[in-house]
């Protein structure tokens, strides 16, 4: 019989569509991160460093990149002979065919999968933050609670809680209620989506709740185990968590990676980050380059000025061209004597000579003013941009321009220029 | 493919001085991603070679930490492999390796094992790309029992480090002479060589049993003219690393944008091991021109033409130039650069000053890291 006292669910088929043009093709946790890193490296890293060896990825929205990306899990060391890693998309059965409707609604659907490894615990993780966590300890706490259930949660400023789901804990840390973005909370810890559960309380709850639509953790399971009165309590974590769902926060938290001594550090020997490494060349600086405060990533070849950014794996930076507090994915071609300033660029985007990104002022996004905003310019990934236009912020484009899309040779800011794929 | 693959990484170097005191020759880092075996090993990899063995005796940990898994090459399939030979004890031989030829001979079970009728033999301190099957087709061609790969040195280069080749119009080689006195002919042998797998038992077996040892010697010089030895000229990018200078050289040709490119961004690429390092990082005061950085680099001061290597520490105003800073240096402020080859894992402290006045100089400290 296999049996692993603990096995991981980590629920990565969620698009993101505040992220924009930068998920149109990608799921979320495959969005590229801090240079040479994919958001789906934190909590596979984490897993691994836990000494948790069995992952189950549920994957739905643009599966591609992130299979590619996983593979059979060789750069975590989750090639295994039992367990490892497992992609789990959705699947046809024989008397109902669903997509996964919620999150808990997709874990229920992978029953089959948790059963065959006789957990006595499941931990349940999403993909789209960054931050290092010992889930070895956090599953101790769960021990020594004799907990049915334990929630992750994080002290957040008392002004800020109302933006999240806030849990109220007795002084055992157990918990008492919870408040979904409450108006007025009556605590500062806020759940962090990550869940322990003792694996018959989990199971009965899926069960139980199989005829739920959209199934979700946060507004129906927790409720349920809640209202059955079962132990469940929050694990305080107090260290570095980012969730970087949009794109100002996105923006901030690679950002935050340059500082001189990042509050998250990436060049700390324990607790390493893993990311499927290519065998790649080192980096070229030229004569004429000025780099500073920048993290930059194999095989990259600059020859002009990179202040303020973080630059993917293969990015050339031409003769003249000025960058500035942006984000440039791997593999994307900048010409010469371009500007460009507070832009995310996404990978595989060749940007021609001349062109000047972020003039102007800030005008709010005339489609989506709550995704496109804090003055960013984001571009989609393989996007062409054609020599000496002009683009504004708050503004997105996507796919292969030309001369022509630009009115004036301007995109002016506010605007969004999709060529190719959805409109989101 | 036809052929296995034999690389000779057992050599030492006593030109490389320092340098090689805790490496062997084959393992030198070489332009801040890779060590000087992934060359011999890519080329292998890229021209479908399957079964590659490596010979190594002097300071092999080194590269067996290494090869410590095939997979960064692609090899370790279930047909073919990458197999490490060391020398060994047993019932009938008590020996280190005694030369070249007495390396092979004594991993002789290997060659007879295999079914591939040819056998490609290379050095594991080489720079270069080369499509072996290209090499193949030539010997299978000329209907060769020995082919030599060879090179032209540029005028004015030194021959006689080197075994030098003498070649009539139809490319057959009538004369080799190892490391003369008075080099005769500017055509040098790359130490590539293609040959028979019966062929090369044969000649092996016959040379120990005779007390002779050394491949180049009591093989290709001895029967240059009972066997048909052919030379294949190469034109492109070939260094070999046996000397210091020839090592900082051959890593600064790097800096030149048409090595660079020969190297990196044309197929095929070159493989090494991957490690899983963070990208490099450029902080408030770095001013980087005309270098290559490697990752898990931290930069605080000045780099100019320079190779840094992976996982190396620049302090606030340190200036680095014309140099060459191995793996896991760290670097402290105020550090004074130029002309040197600073060794793996070094610690150097704050305020040092170290100047290569007349050639390169190495440099090795050994300070206590976090007690600075």
């Amino acid at each position: 019989m296999i049996k692993k006292e603990m096995i991981a669910m980590l629920l990565a088929g969620g698009q993101g569509s505040r992220l924009g043009v930068l998920t149109a093709k990608v799921a979320k946790p495959a969005v590229a991160f801090g240079g040479k890193y994919r958001i789906i490296d934190f909590p596979l890293s984490n897993c691994i460093n836990s000494g948790v060896d069995t992952v189950g990825v549920l994957t739905q929205y643009q599966p591609l990149r992130l299979n590619t990306h996983i593979g059979i899990g060789i750069p975590w060391d989750l090639d295994r002979n039992v367990g490892g890693v497992t992609i789990l998309p959705p699947y046809e059965k024989s008397t109902s065919s669903e997509w996964y409707t919620g999150t808990a609604n997709a874990i229920y659907q992978n029953m089959n999968y948790m059963e065959s490894f006789h957990p006595d615990y499941v931990l349940i993780l999403s993909g789209d933050h960054i931050y290092k966590m010992d889930y070895e300890v956090m599953l101790d706490f769960h021990k020594a609670n004799h907990a049915d259930v334990t929630i992750a949660a994080m002290p957040v400023p008392m002004e800020e809680a109302s933006r999240f789901g806030i849990v109220v804990t007795d002084t055992e840390s157990r918990i008492q209620n919870f408040e979904e973005k409450p108006a007025k909370p009556s605590s500062n810890l806020a759940s962090m989506g990550i869940y322990i559960f003792s694996w018959p309380v989990l199971r009965e709850s899926l069960i139980a709740l199989s005829r739920q639509e959209n199934c979700d953790f946060g507004k129906h399971i927790i409720p349920y185990c809640h209202g059955l009165g079962k132990r469940m309590f929050a694990y305080e974590y107090n260290g570095y968590w980012k969730d970087v769902g949009t794109l100002s926060s996105y923006w901030e938290a690679n950002m935050e990676l340059i500082d001189i001594i990042p509050e998250f550090n990436l060049y700390e020997e324990f607790w390493k980050i893993y990311t499927n490494s290519e065998n790649l060349p080192p980096q070229y600086i030229s004569e004429q380059s000025v780099v500073e405060r920048s993290l930059i990533s194999n095989s990259c070849e600059i020859y002009g000025e990179v202040r303020n950014s973080v630059l993917g794996a293969g990015v050339t930076v031409g003769k003249g061209s000025i960058v500035r507090d942006s984000i440039i994915m791997r593999g994307v071609t900048i010409g010469n004597n371009c500007v460009i300033d507070r832009a995310i660029i996404a990978e595989d985007t060749n940007i021609g000579d001349d062109v000047v990104i972020g003039i102007g002022g800030e005008v709010e996004n005339k489609e989506k003013p709550q995704v496109y905003s804090g003055g960013l310019v984001t571009i989609g990934e393989n996007s062409v941009i054609p020599s000496s236009v002009k683009i504004g912020k708050n503004t997105a484009i996507s796919g292969v321009t030309a001369v022509k899309d630009y009115k004036d040779g301007i995109l002016a800011g506010g605007e969004i220029l999709i060529k190719a794929g959805d409109r989101i | 493919m036809k052929a296995v693959g034999l690389i000779l990484a057992g050599g030492n170097s006593r030109k490389m001085h320092e340098l090689t005191s805790k490496r062997a020759v084959a393992a030198m880092p070489i332009a801040g991603s890779y060590r000087a075996i992934d060359f011999a090993l890519s080329n292998m990899s890229n021209s479908h070679v399957q079964k590659v063995a490596v010979l190594t005796q002097f300071n092999s940990r080194s590269l067996n930490e290494h090869l410590n898994s095939s997979k960064w090459w692609d090899f370790g399939r279930k047909q073919g492999g990458l197999y490490v030979f060391s020398p060994t004890i047993t019932v009938e031989n008590g020996y280190w390796y005694r030369g070249t030829a007495d390396a092979i001979f004594q991993n002789l079970d290997f060659l007879k094992g295999c079914h591939e009728p040819y056998v490609i033999v290379t050095s594991g301190d080489a720079i270069y790309k080369m499509d072996y099957n290209k090499i193949l087709e030539y010997h299978l061609e000329k209907k060769a029992d020995i082919t030599v790969v060879c090179k032209d040195l540029e005028p004015g280069e030194d021959a006689t480090r080197f075994g030098t080749v003498h070649m009539n119009e139809n490319y057959r080689i009538d004369d080799f002479e190892e490391k003369p006195m008075v080099a005769k002919s500017c055509t040098i042998s790359t130490g590539i060589y293609i040959i028979r797998r019966r062929l090369l038992i044969d000649l092996v077996e016959r040379c120990v049993e005779e007390d002779r040892y050394d491949f180049v010697n009591d093989i290709l010089i001895r029967y240059k003219n009972l066997k048909k030895m052919y030379g294949y000229k190469i034109k492109s990018y070939w260094s070999n690393i046996s000397t210091v200078e020839d090592y900082y050289h051959t890593n600064m040709d790097f800096l030149k944008p048409e090595v660079r490119n020969y190297f990196f961004n044309e197929y095929p690429k070159i493989y090494s091991k991957v490690s899983d390092l963070p990208p490099a990082k450029y902080n408030p005061g770095s001013a980087v021109k005309n270098s290559l950085v490697g990752s898990g680099t931290i930069i605080n001061g000045t780099v100019e033409n320079s190779i840094l290597f992976k996982k190396t520490f620049v302090g606030n105003n340190c200036v680095i130039k014309n140099s060459i800073i191995l793996n896991d240096v760290y670097l402290g402020d105020n550090t004074y650069i130029e002309n040197c080859i600073v060794e793996s894992r070094g610690t150097i402290r704050a305020n040092t000053r170290y100047v290569g006045e007349d050639g390169v100089k190495v440099v090795i400290e050994k300070n206590e890291r976090y007690a600075l």
